[in-house]
């Protein structure tokens, strides 16, 4: 692979990587949410992700070249070549968290797709067009949640508040762009992330405003997840997900 | 509409004698029409009992979705766990057409009044395990299920019908998955033996007792909410099977399984009663786990519930304020 295509490589990868983290976190609630329909609901949106990632999985696959399948990338690489943003993989906490992620990521994904469907590169763009109108839909779901939860009782706007604070230390790293990253915008292929950081903030800060929230300054606090320096989270999420493909090598499933 | 409330005892034997007329000449009953208590009572065991089943059933598939092993099979499973959730939900509704409410149906399932299917009082513990599961499971299913499109009750009717489609749908998965276990390495093809074995039984066990030992067979049978016997059923379910079995190069999970020309069926071992009764009065392997995982879920979730019950309240006298 010529320069390009390693940073073309990476740049599949670390999408895929974001959204089978985020899907896996989200399948974990199926049996376990607050009412039957959220057990559909979120095992849908874990399902939307799963799609995704498989799509990038395969199409780095192709521009890697190497014959390596979806399932080669997903299931054996360890922690350290894992190069998914942080927020992804933090465990999914009480149903005010895992739905505050969510928010805070439809709302990024809305904004980011929308300039990703643009991608000088085809495939990249064609993707790009089929998730966010999933992701349109997932923020359609889950804005009426923060305002219920938020407007709900004193318990339900206290863990919002919990939540909101956890994640703060994680979003600033959505809008973080790596050297190999801007290499790729600046060819038209990826989007510039900190291009969508004001107006991000400015939708969020504006829907927060009727439940009377706040939202923090946004900036760069935890970060890491691009170079495989991750929360201990991960190790765990990965030994599970990965246990039968190790544990019987060169199997057919 | 007007309906008279006269109760007495000529009204109500006509009442009955056309509800009889109805089932008789094969038409559905629907939620209007009036029909005898013990029918409404039977129709409220059998199908919150189903939805439960569905739900409960989550469980032991949901236990491997994050250990699934290829990124295909995790797309398979996750829908498939979540088109049992749709199947649940789709239940307690028609269900509530009887007068009853899912939360108290949900009240009935956690105090153990209510019944879900034994079969998932079993543990998932391979990954070929899913595959039997969806294979036999679902598989003996389809086989009541097909029987129940032609129940009486209109809701129920119609929900086994669309229901029936998906889950012939998940048995074609889980064989699949068996197939591709069976013929694969020596391990997959042992888990899938492993896998066989302990289903088999529990699988046979889901059509329930012997007619002659089944409590509500005979009234359930006279007003074709039950449209064929326990043992007819149990019986076409192994004929279906064992030519799959053999599809699969597997060994039989029943010794005594033999074709018996003069019958045109295949003969098979006796059930262990024992087991199948300490499993249904919640000795099974995993009956405290699944009871308490679900009530977990639901007392973990008591703070959204009341969270959307205050917004909602808080919304109502604004709502009534704008219609003014």
């Amino acid at each position: 692979m010529n320069e390009q295509q390693t940073n073309l490589y990476r740049f599949l990868i670390a999408l895929a990587d974001d959204s089978i983290v985020l899907s896996h976190r989200l399948s974990e609630w199926c049996s376990n949410a607050p009412y039957l329909e959220e057990d559909l609901a979120l095992s849908n949106v874990a399902l939307d992700y799963l799609g995704r990632a498989r799509m990038f999985y395969q199409y780095a696959a192709e521009v890697e070249g190497k014959g390596r399948t979806e399932d080669d990338l997903a299931y054996h690489r360890n922690e350290r070549e894992y190069t998914n943003l942080l927020i992804h993989e933090l465990p999914i906490n009480d149903f005010a968290f895992t739905m505050l992620r969510q928010f805070y990521l439809d709302v990024f994904y809305v904004k980011y797709l929308q300039k990703l469907s643009l991608s000088q590169d085809k495939m990249i763009a064609a993707i790009a067009q089929k998730a966010i109108k999933e992701s349109r839909y997932h923020l359609k779901r889950s804005e009426p949640w923060i305002i219920q939860l938020a407007q709900g009782t004193e318990e339900s706007l206290n863990r919002i508040l919990v939540a909101k604070e956890e994640l703060n230390d994680f979003i600033g790293e959505l809008f973080d762009m790596s050297e190999w990253e801007k290499s790729l915008a600046e060819n038209g292929i990826s989007v510039d992330r900190e291009s969508i950081k004001a107006e991000w903030q400015a939708y969020v800060q504006g829907f927060f405003a009727q439940s009377d929230i706040e939202l923090d300054s946004v900036e760069l606090r935890v970060h890491g997840g691009r170079e495989g320096i991750h929360t201990e989270h991960l190790g765990h999420m990965l030994s599970e997900m990965q246990y039968l493909q190790r544990a019987y090598p060169g199997n057919e499933w | 509409m007007t309906q008279t409330h006269d109760n007495s005892t000529d009204n109500l034997e006509q009442k009955l004698a056309e509800f009889e007329q109805k089932i008789a000449d094969e038409q559905k009953i629907e939620p209007s029409d009036w029909m005898p208590e013990a029918y409404r009572k039977n129709l409220i065991r059998q199908m919150s009992q189903h939805a439960h089943s569905e739900v409960i059933g989550m469980q032991p598939e949901g236990n491997w979705i994050t250990r699934s092993p290829s990124l295909r099979r995790k797309a398979i499973l996750l829908a498939k766990v979540q088109d049992e959730g749709g199947h649940g939900l789709y239940l307690y509704s028609a269900t509530e057409t009887l007068g009853i409410t899912r939360s108290e149906m949900i009240e009935a399932l956690q105090t153990r009044q209510a019944k879900y299917a034994s079969i998932f009082n079993y543990p998932t513990l391979s990954w070929a395990d899913i595959g039997a599961v969806g294979w036999l499971v679902d598989g003996a299913a389809i086989v009541n299920q097909i029987s129940l499109q032609r129940t009486s009750y209109g809701p129920y009717s119609r929900a086994m019908i669309r229901i029936c489609k998906e889950e012939s749908f998940h048995q074609r998965q889980g064989y699949e998955l068996m197939y591709e276990m069976a013929k694969g390495s020596a391990e997959q093809k042992q888990m899938a033996q492993d896998a066989l074995n302990r289903f088999w039984w529990p699988s046979l066990m889901m059509f329930g007792p012997h007619d002659t030992d089944s409590a509500h067979s005979a009234q359930s049978m006279k007003w074709k909410i039950k449209r064929e016997t326990n043992d007819d059923l149990r019986q076409k379910f192994i004929d279906q099977t064992v030519p799959q079995i053999e599809v699969l190069g597997l060994e039989m999970p029943d010794p005594e399984l033999k074709w018996n020309e003069e019958r045109g069926h295949y003969d098979s071992g006796e059930i262990d009663w024992e087991e199948f009764k300490q499993v249904i009065n919640g000795n099974g392997p995993c009956n405290h786990q699944r009871l308490k995982h679900h009530i977990k879920a639901h007392e973990d979730g008591e703070w959204v519930r009341e969270a959307v019950r205050a917004y909602r309240a808080k919304q109502k006298p604004q709502a009534d304020n704008q219609v003014a």
